[in-house]
């Protein structure tokens, strides 16, 4: 009984933690392009979700409401980066956080008045009660499809970055900016890009989540942020392998607190988790080491 | 022999402060010109100036029939022109590998890259020992390799560099800049070379310009100017 309990609570923080990996990705991925922490990113995987409900709730279909949702995203991101980030001073790092505050209010507010402020419930695509023939494991459909997506995202992203050369191209920009355009790179657009992925990426995450949680509102983002930023910052900013560890790690740990102590106390763990992490190693426990200065 | 880079009259600056003065320069075709000049004379202003880094104030850069200060600097590689920035700027975080194929990207041919490639690990063979390895963990040495390799994947027309022996021991400088001569006799390459290490430079180059706050004081056959005295005496300090 007590072993069933353990892996129960084991694999639902791993699928929990899989997701809040995914999304912890797309912060990394924005701080490499453009040195951002995009505190609009709940709001803007929010806002892609809101696009997938209708149009599933339209159609019916749910694989049509994902895809809405990732284009939907990766639309967003692209007009949040033109339209906002592109023109907010890097001189204070400050400056940045309040325009994508705002921007997170402006969705938010948004999103309000179109479909109001109650719960939508959402439909999965696969059942989410544990499957039979793992029945030891109790790992649902639902569960199995989530690490499909997650696994899909970490090798689509370790191929995007190192074989191919829109990737490159995109690390480049990430890394040195100036230098990238000497060689002939357009970083501005790399940097729009970097945001695009990013957002389709929080969409992604954000429309797994939410339908096993309460329901669709314009904050229910809003604690995967906090958790995804944790994870961030304990991987280390960054570092993608970081982003995925830390995700799975946090989300185990989220799990087995609220299993056995109790779910009150799971967000207190996380934030005791963050602060160990900034007084022990504050670049992150997967940030790499210093250039070479000699 | 045709010039292949032309300036007319340039100036520019940052902001309110004007470094270059209506600065002529002409680089001609298959050779090496050195522009020397104490600190200050702005001469990595200048070499920022043609790359588009900074907008000239007056005057016009030309190469072959095109306005180069209307050129965006993304484009300036697509333009025939690649530079080897101070302080052996490569990308640290990335591998000697993808340093280099990011130089020849814009061209698009990957076979005619893979060639590239393998010619500049021909050139430089410390770096192909260390084709893995990030940017960050070579020598200054490697790295002004790694940087001249780079801009060489571009196969540029003219290539410029800015002040490739800084920090560098004297055998390694010698042999970088023994290793611009070749690349001229050999692939027809010109080279724009800024340097503060006079005598090194004016040794291996063709042309040599004399940059002093921000004018051209002297524009003559390297070898006249590495002769003349007075000229040193006043303006390079030795």
């Amino acid at each position: 009984m007590e072993l069933e309990r353990f892996l129960f609570l084991t694999v639902d923080g791993l699928a929990r933690g899989a997701v809040l990996a995914v999304f912890a990705l797309s912060l990394v991925l924005i701080w490499r392009a453009a040195r951002i922490i995009n505190f609009s990113q709940g709001a803007i995987a929010m806002a892609a979700t809101y696009l997938a409900f209708v149009v599933t709730s339209a159609t019916g279909n749910y694989w049509l409401g994902l895809v809405a949702a990732l284009l939907g995203g990766a639309a967003i991101g692209f007009v949040v980066e033109r339209g906002v980030m592109r023109y907010v001073s890097s001189v204070n790092p400050l400056n940045s956080v309040i325009a994508a505050l705002g921007v997170l209010l402006v969705i938010q507010a948004i999103i309000g008045m179109l479909f109001g402020n109650g719960y939508h419930p959402m439909q999965v695509p696969f059942s989410q009660s544990p499957l039979p023939w793992l029945a030891g494991l109790s790992i649902s459909a639902y569960d199995l499809f989530v690490f499909a997506c997650v696994g899909f995202v970490v090798i689509g992203l370790a191929v995007l970055f190192g074989k191919t050369n829109v990737g490159l191209r995109m690390r480049a920009a990430a890394f040195s900016p100036e230098l990238a355009r000497l060689l002939g790179v357009r970083s501005n657009r790399m940097i729009t890009l970097g945001w695009m992925l990013a957002s389709a990426l929080s969409a992604l995450a954000a429309l797994l989540v939410v339908p096993t949680e309460l329901g669709l509102n314009p904050h229910s983002t809003d604690a995967v942020f906090v958790y995804a930023f944790t994870i961030a910052v304990v991987g280390g900013l960054d570092s993608a392998p970081g982003a995925v560890v830390g995700g799975l790690v946090v989300g185990v740990l989220l799990s087995w607190v609220s299993g056995y102590l109790g779910a009150t106390l799971s967000p207190v763990a996380v934030l005791v988790l963050l602060l160990a992490v900034l007084l022990i190693k504050p670049g992150g426990i997967f940030s790499v080491t210093k250039e070479r200065t000699a | 022999m045709s010039d292949l880079l032309t300036l007319n009259g340039v100036s520019a600056g940052y902001g309110p402060v004007s470094v270059l003065h209506g600065i002529e320069l002409a680089v001609p075709e298959r050779s090496i010109t050195a522009v020397v000049g104490a600190n200050g004379a702005g001469k990595t202003t200048l070499l920022r100036t043609i790359m588009g880094q900074i907008r000239p104030s007056a005057g016009s850069i030309r190469m072959g029939g095109t306005d180069l200060s209307k050129v965006k600097v993304e484009d300036m590689v697509r333009n025939g022109l690649a530079l080897v920035p101070e302080g052996r700027g490569v990308i640290t975080e990335l591998t000697v590998d993808e340093n280099l194929r990011l130089g020849g990207l814009w061209r698009g041919n990957s076979a005619e890259s893979s060639r590239t490639l393998a010619e500049v690990y021909e050139l430089f063979e410390p770096l192909q020992n260390r084709r893995k390895s990030a940017g960050h963990q070579l020598s200054g040495g490697e790295r002004q390799m790694l940087a001249i390799g780079r801009a060489l994947m571009a196969k540029p027309k003219l290539l410029l560099l800015d002040e490739p022996s800084l920090g560098l021991a004297p055998r390694i400088t010698a042999q970088i800049l023994q290793l611009l001569g070749r690349l001229r006799d050999e692939t027809g390459l010109t080279v724009l070379l800024i340097e503060q290490n006079v005598r090194s430079a004016l040794s291996v180059a063709d042309h040599g310009v004399v940059l002093n706050l921000g004018r051209v004081v002297a524009a003559r056959p390297a070898a006249e100017l590495a002769a003349d005295t007075d000229l040193r005496h006043t303006y390079l300090g030795f």
